[in-house]
Parts: C-alpha cells; sequence; structure tokens
C-alpha cells in the first residue's frame, strides 16, 4: 500500500519544488541539511538582505542547509542515485517527551515543537485534557508522530526513550505574585516528575520551565543524585526567554535588526538574579549608564510586565513557548552533532562561588560541553556589582530548593 | 565564538515549516522585497488579527509574530489583547506588535492593513455543530467585516470564524453594501482540511505527510467538505473502504491549536503571493463559477491581487461526483443562511 514514490521524497532536488504546487512542501530538504556542515563556512558571513531570503522557506536548513541546496541541484533522477547518502527519514530524529502539555505554555510548546522536522515522537504527558491537545495536534501534517499520557499511572510510559524532557508543568504567577510564591506547588511537581525521569529515561536532556527556576532546577539535581543518575551535563533551567527578551529591548532601543542582535544574559531567573550582559551584546552598542540600567530593570521585570498585562489571565505563555522550543531545537541540532550550538542555560556550573549559576555553554552530544567563561571577565562596573547584588538571593533560593529536596518524604501528596 | 543569528536561524528552523518556497523564487528573493512595499517603509506586510487572544488566536499570534514576511502585527480583541500583545512582543523576530482592545479601537486595528486574518467568535463544543455557532458568531463577523470595509477595503481577507460556509457569504454581503467588494481579496479558510488529508492519506499510505497534497474542495463543514483522493500527489489508488474511512476522518475534524497552524501556513502563502511569488496555489473557500453555487471552495492561485486564477476541479470519480452533489446541495443552503442573515 505504501506508494512507491515514498522513496522520492527523500531526494531533496530543487526542482522538486518547483514542479510541486508548493502545497505543503515544507522542510522537504531535510534530508540533505546533515550531509554537510563543512558547507556551513561559506555562508557564516550571510548578511541580512541574504538571511531575510534564507529565512523564507530554506533557513529551516540552517545556513548549510542552504549551501547543500545550492549546490546539488541536480534533477531528481540524478539525485536517485545518490539514495543511500539521503535516507528515507531524517537520519536523526529524536523523542520528546513534554511534561504539562495541557497547560498555557504547553500548548503552544507543543505545536512549535510538532512543526520540528527533527522530532520523531512527541510524546505529550499532563494530569489532564491532554487527549484533547494530543489529537488535535496529530492533525497537523508534519511526520512526528503525537503520543497522549494522562496522570501519574502513564508517566512512566510517557518517557521510555526519550531524548529530552521539557517541564513547563506547575502553575502560573497572577499579579503581585513573585515567581517564589510559586514554590511550593511547584516544587513537589517538578520533585515527582524529575523522579520518573530518572527511573525511565536517566539519560535524556532536562529542561526545567517551572518556576522558580532558580530552586526547581536544584531540586532536580537533587532528586537524580538521589536516584544515582545525576548528570550535570544535562539538567537545564530554560532562561531562553530572557535572552529573547533582551535581544528584543535592545533592538527597539537601538534600532537595530533583531536577527543580528544577541545578548549574553547571565546569573539566574527571576528578577535580580536576571543579569543581562549588554556590555558583550553581538553587535556591540554604545549604552549609557542610564540606558543600561533602564534595559537591565526591564529585561529583569519584563515577566512580570506580562503577568500585570494579562490580570490575572496568566503569566507568558506564548513567547515563553517560542524560546522553549528554540531552546530545544537547539538541544536536539547538539544531540545531532551540529558543532556550533551556543544558547544560554542554568546549570550546575563553577563559574562563580555559587553552585548553579546561568551562563552562556556550547551544547553537544553529551549536554553541556563548555561554559563560555569569557562572559564574565572585563564586566563594566554596573554589571559587576550587579553580580555581586545577584549572587545572595540566587544562593538563597539554591539552598531552598535543595532543601526542600533533601526533606524526608511524606505521603506523597 | 559565533553570534545567536544562529538561534534566529534556528527558530526560523520552526518557522520556515511554514513557508516553503521553491528554489527558483530564492534567487530572486532579494528584489522582491522592494517590490512589496510600492511606498516605501519597511519591507513586510502589514497584518491584523481578530481575535487574537481566542484558542486559535493566541497561537497564531504567535507564529505569525515568527513570520519573516510580516513587518506589523495588530492584535485585536474584545478582551485580554492587552496580555498576550505584551506576551508576544517579547519575542525577538522582527514584527512590532501593537494591540488593540474592544470595538471602539477596531478601527485602529484596521488602517493601513495588507492582510486581515479574522478567528474571532465562539469555538464549537462537543456535540454542537457549526451551524449552531451561526448567529453569534455572523453578527461577530459583520461587525468585524464592516470596520474592514471602512479602514482597509483593499486587504486580502482571510476568514476562519465558523460556520465558513456561511461567514464568508456574510462577509461578502457586508462588503458589497459598502461598494468595497473584492470576490478576490475574500477567502474563506480551508486550510485546516487540506493539513488534516494530507495527515490522514498519509498515515494509510505510510508515507511522509510533507509529501502528500490533497485537493480538498466543497465548503468547510461536514459533508460539504470534499476531498478528492483520486487527485493526490503522489498518485495512489484507494480502495472503497480506504476512501470511507478517509473521507470520513477528513469530514470530522475538530480543533484549535493545529488550526492555528494550518491558518498560519494559508496566511503566509497570502502574502507570498502578495509579495509577487509564482505558483502559490492553496485551496481556499472563494466566490466562484466553478459550481452553479456562488461560494465553493477548489485550488486557487494567489498574487498581488488576491485571488488570480481559480483552478477547475478536475476529473471526480464516481464516489467523488456523488459526494459533490451532497456537498453542493448543503453548501447551497449554508450560503443562503449567510446571505440572507445580512440582507434581513
Amino acid at each position: 500500500m505504501a506508494a512507491t514514490s515514498a522513496t522520492n521524497f527523500s531526494i531533496r532536488s530543487p526542482t522538486s519544488f518547483g514542479s510541486q504546487v508548493g502545497l505543503n512542501s515544507q522542510s522537504k530538504t531535510f534530508g540533505v541539511r546533515l550531509n554537510s556542515k563543512n558547507c556551513l563556512k561559506r555562508f557564516s558571513g550571510l548578511n541580512l538582505a541574504a538571511s531575510f531570503s534564507c529565512n523564507l522557506g530554506l533557513s529551516f536548513l540552517g545556513k548549510e542547509g542552504i549551501a547543500t541546496l545550492r549546490e546539488s541541484c541536480v534533477p531528481k533522477a540524478q539525485k536517485q542515485s545518490h539514495g543511500s547518502e539521503y535516507r528515507l527519514q531524517p537520519p536523526e530524529s529524536y523523542k520528546v517527551a513534554i511534561l504539562g502539555a495541557s497547560g498555557g505554555i504547553g500548548q503552544p510548546l507543543s505545536l512549535l515543537v510538532k512543526m520540528s522536522p527533527l522530532v520523531s515522537a512527541l510524546h505529550l504527558y499532563d494530569i489532564a485534557n491532554v487527549k484533547g491537545v494530543a489529537a488535535d495536534l496529530s492533525h497537523c501534517n508534519t511526520p512526528s508522530q503525537v503520543l497522549d499520557f494522562t496522570g501519574a499511572s502513564e508517566l512512566a510510559d510517557c518517557l521510555v526513550g526519550v531524548d529530552v524532557v521539557v517541564i513547563p508543568a506547575g502553575v502560573p504567577r497572577k499579579p503581585g505574585m513573585s515567581r517564589d510564591d510559586l514554590f511550593n506547588i511547584n516544587a513537589g511537581i517538578v520533585k515527582n516528575l524529575v523522579e520518573a525521569v530518572a527511573d525511565k529515561c536517566p539519560d535524556a536532556f532536562i529542561h526545567i520551565i517551572s518556576n522558580p527556576v532558580n530552586s526547581t532546577v536544584p531540586i532536580a539535581a537533587e532528586v537524580l543524585k538521589q536516584k544515582g543518575v545525576y548528570d550535570p551535563k544535562k539538567l537545564f533551567g530554560v532562561t531562553t526567554l530572557d535572552v529573547v527578551r533582551a535581544n528584543t529591548f535592545v533592538a527597539e532601543k537601538k534600532n537595530l535588526r533583531l536577527i543580528d542582535v544577541d545578548v549574553p544574559v547571565v546569573g539566574g531567573h527571576a528578577g535580580i538574579t536576571i543579569l543581562p550582559i549588554l556590555s558583550k551584546t553581538k553587535p556591540s552598542v554604545c549604552l549609557t549608564d542610564e540606558e543600561a540600567h533602564e534595559l537591565t530593570v526591564r529585561i529583569q521585570n519584563a515577566g512580570t510586565e506580562v503577568v500585570e498585562a494579562k490580570a490575572g489571565a496568566g503569566s507568558a505563555t506564548l513567547s515563553m513557548a517560542y524560546a522553549a522550543a528554540r531552546f530545544v531545537e537547539s538541544s536536539l541540532r547538539a544531540l545531532d552533532g551540529d558543532s556550533d550550538v551556543y544558547e544560554c542555560a542554568f546549570i550546575q556550573s563553577e563559574l562563580t562561588e555559587l553552585p548553579f549559576f546561568a551562563s552562556r555553554i556550547k551544547l553537544g552530544k553529551r549536554g553541556v560541553e563548555a561554559v563560555i567563561s569569557s562572559d564574565l571577565h572585563g564586566l563594566t562596573e554596573y554589571e559587576q556589582k550587579a553580580l555581586e547584588a545577584l549572587k545572595p538571593e540566587l544562593q538563597a533560593s539554591i539552598e531552598k530548593g535543595i532543601a526542600f529536596a533533601q526533606k524526608p518524604t511524606v505521603a506523597a501528596a | 565564538m559565533q553570534p545567536n543569528g544562529d538561534a534566529n536561524q534556528r527558530i526560523a528552523t520552526i518557522s520556515a515549516h511554514l513557508n516553503p518556497r521553491s528554489l527558483q523564487m530564492e534567487e530572486s528573493s532579494g528584489l522582491q522585497q522592494v517590490n512589496c512595499r510600492a511606498k516605501g517603509g519597511s519591507s513586510g506586510f502589514r497584518v491584523a488579527i481578530l481575535g487574537a487572544a481566542g484558542g486559535i488566536g493566541q497561537p497564531l499570534a504567535m507564529l505569525m509574530k515568527m513570520n519573516p514576511l510580516v513587518s506589523a502585527l495588530h492584535l485585536y480583541d474584545v478582551v485580554n489583547s492587552p496580555g498576550v500583545t505584551a506576551d508576544i512582543s517579547h519575542m525577538d523576530t522582527g514584527a512590532v506588535v501593537r494591540g488593540f482592545l474592544g470595538q471602539n479601537q477596531l478601527e485602529n486595528a484596521l488602517t493601513g492593513m495588507d492582510l486581515v486574518i479574522i478567528p474571532a467568535g465562539v469555538p464549537r463544543k462537543p456535540g454542537m455543530t457549526r451551524d449552531d455557532l451561526f448567529n453569534i458568531n455572523a453578527g461577530i463577523v459583520k461587525t468585524l467585516c464592516e470596520g474592514v470595509a471602512k479602514c482597509c477595503p483593499k486587504a486580502i481577507v482571510n476568514l476562519i470564524s465558523n460556520p465558513v460556509n456561511s461567514t464568508v457569504p456574510i462577509a461578502a454581503e457586508v462588503f458589497k453594501k459598502a461598494g468595497t467588494y473584492d470576490p478576490k481579496r475574500l477567502l474563506g479558510v480551508t486550510m485546516l482540511d487540506v493539513v488534516r488529508a494530507n495527515t490522514f492519506v498519509a498515515e494509510v499510505l505510510g508515507t511522509d505527510p510533507r509529501e502528500v497534497d490533497v485537493p480538498v474542495v466543497g465548503g468547510h463543514a461536514g459533508v460539504t467538505i470534499l476531498p478528492l483522493l483520486s487527485q493526490v500527489k503522489p498518485p495512489c489508488s484507494f480502495t472503497r473502504e480506504e476512501t470511507d474511512y478517509l473521507t470520513t476522518r477528513i469530514q470530522n475534524g475538530g480543533t484549535e491549536v493545529v488550526e492555528a497552524y494550518a491558518a498560519v501556513r494559508f496566511a503566509d502563502a497570502c502574502l507570498r503571493g502578495l509579495r509577487g511569488d509564482g505558483g502559490v496555489v492553496q485551496c481556499a473557500f472563494v466566490a466562484s463559477q466553478v459550481t452553479e453555487l456562488p461560494f465553493f471552495a477548489s485550488k486557487v492561485r494567489l498574487g498581488r491581487t488576491g485571488i488570480e486564477d481559480i483552478h477547475p476541479l478536475g476529473p471526480l470519480n464516481e464516489y467523488e461526483r456523488i459526494g459533490l452533489d451532497k456537498a453542493k446541495k448543503e453548501l447551497a443552503s449554508s450560503i443562503e443562511k449567510g446571505v440572507s442573515f445580512i440582507k434581513k
């Protein structure tokens, strides 16, 4: 029954684009992309105009994919002889589990991950409503398979064989709340979920979104240690949203093109523990002290900005989903062998005297491959002061998390 | 150390999944940027989403914010749009987002728009048919289209609000009354049916759903949805059981998040058409002479003036001919219902 033409879709010839009516020719060239990392160099100098066109449809290939596609302008028939290079399925694709998939972040995050060509299976877990979300998403015509799992009894099945586990589960802030106010509920949720991860997929990358990240990541670490499976290179608190916000606000302020802007954000993921290193923005920007302060404060309070704007209807969900999806995508690329993946994340770290610290890292197949310590050298006076100011608060949050996790467990809530 | 233009590329990976492009367009895309803005100003289109805080509207807004063809994104709703706007405005992609709350801001939301996407309205609950929504959504669509007629009569309108079979004729009547009706610029979004059809057919065939293309014609409700399985690419044939199974499944979905996904793909196609890309063909529910009905969904070619070309139905097999008759009957009455809602 499988159409014999099924073999054709591994052939990513550009002529097939033209002859197709363009109806649903999304990420067709996936198979090509991974075979030409050496082509990356040709396009490393992409300027914006080129990247605008690159963004439109071929950028999902990444820079190397575009090079490959341009190089490989051969007719379909010829391509077929190279069939062995191009496989029927994406050569590597990964299983991603989202724990908390029916929530405000979980749903749009699931949508974005469903759209990723690097995902072969998407496991959605929640305590309620996840069947609907899965049914919904399963209609997207992208290759990943969606499976749903409801309730504690199905959690284990959700996690078997998973490469990346994303945990947005938990309650969001309401106006007037700090992230710490969520601690009691979310700490328990994260503990339970990570216990299952430790049992079922201890080698997975673990992305913690549930707030307060400054505490829930240490909690996760303790749980994994207690189970004897802790790998500090694979446990991440997702702080990508702070980077995204920093990029947006700096670009706005300085009238820069967003595609170029990159601000490293270090420290933690709450209030003053969020430290954007504006002096290391790429491209470099000139900021007065006042501007730097204004931007820093805005970035630190951006989450609260959204909570207030939503007036009780929730916290940042869409931008968080976008940022989290970006981090998932980066992790998958790293797992896939891409040697050029850098993100900021909150991880166990020796960069400072604190046990956990967010900084820019290089991601690889085994998780954190390198920590970019140079971000903390040559800080401005303002940044140096802010760094010292954040440490006590961050330390306290970390300790709160560790203490919670080390408490002897009472009857499960 | 690489700047995270890389990370931006990675998020473009996800969003570009929605932007299939033909390679030959790539070479001249630098020029097309210039073409798309006759009056100068930032390259990119101005898109409004009416109903941006709803179940479809929110993910739709997120995905449109990620689309590099969009320079300005206006999010309008009667509640909660400030929160959604604040949220989305933090995403580090180029489109500038503005929020508009309440009917007295509708006109501000619409002025100067190139594309207006309308998911506004109440969603179906299990057990409801699309027509049950009719009265509420008909009124909403009428109001919103009056705004469009006044503030951006030349915009392309993508109508998602159900029942599409009736709301599109309603929109047409509103525009006619205002003297701004351009049948080439009013499209009922049936993309979801196509997306589903592609997914289910791929499942049955065991192939990659991105490689499957199923034309879906008729309307956007129950039996008015007519997948032309005999015209599937890649060509394949189905047993009677498979045809029944597939047709029924395609006709009976009901979702939100994937609706946003489909709507964004369709909106993106409209923008690429506006930009001057060639070969942009999608199914949509439009004013049509393909059948004797005044509106009908079929493949249309999109371009700078909206719909440039409506494809004929092509050859139908026996099963499809019977399906077409059934579809037309129901479609006729839904269209009539819409038209008379305005005319009363």
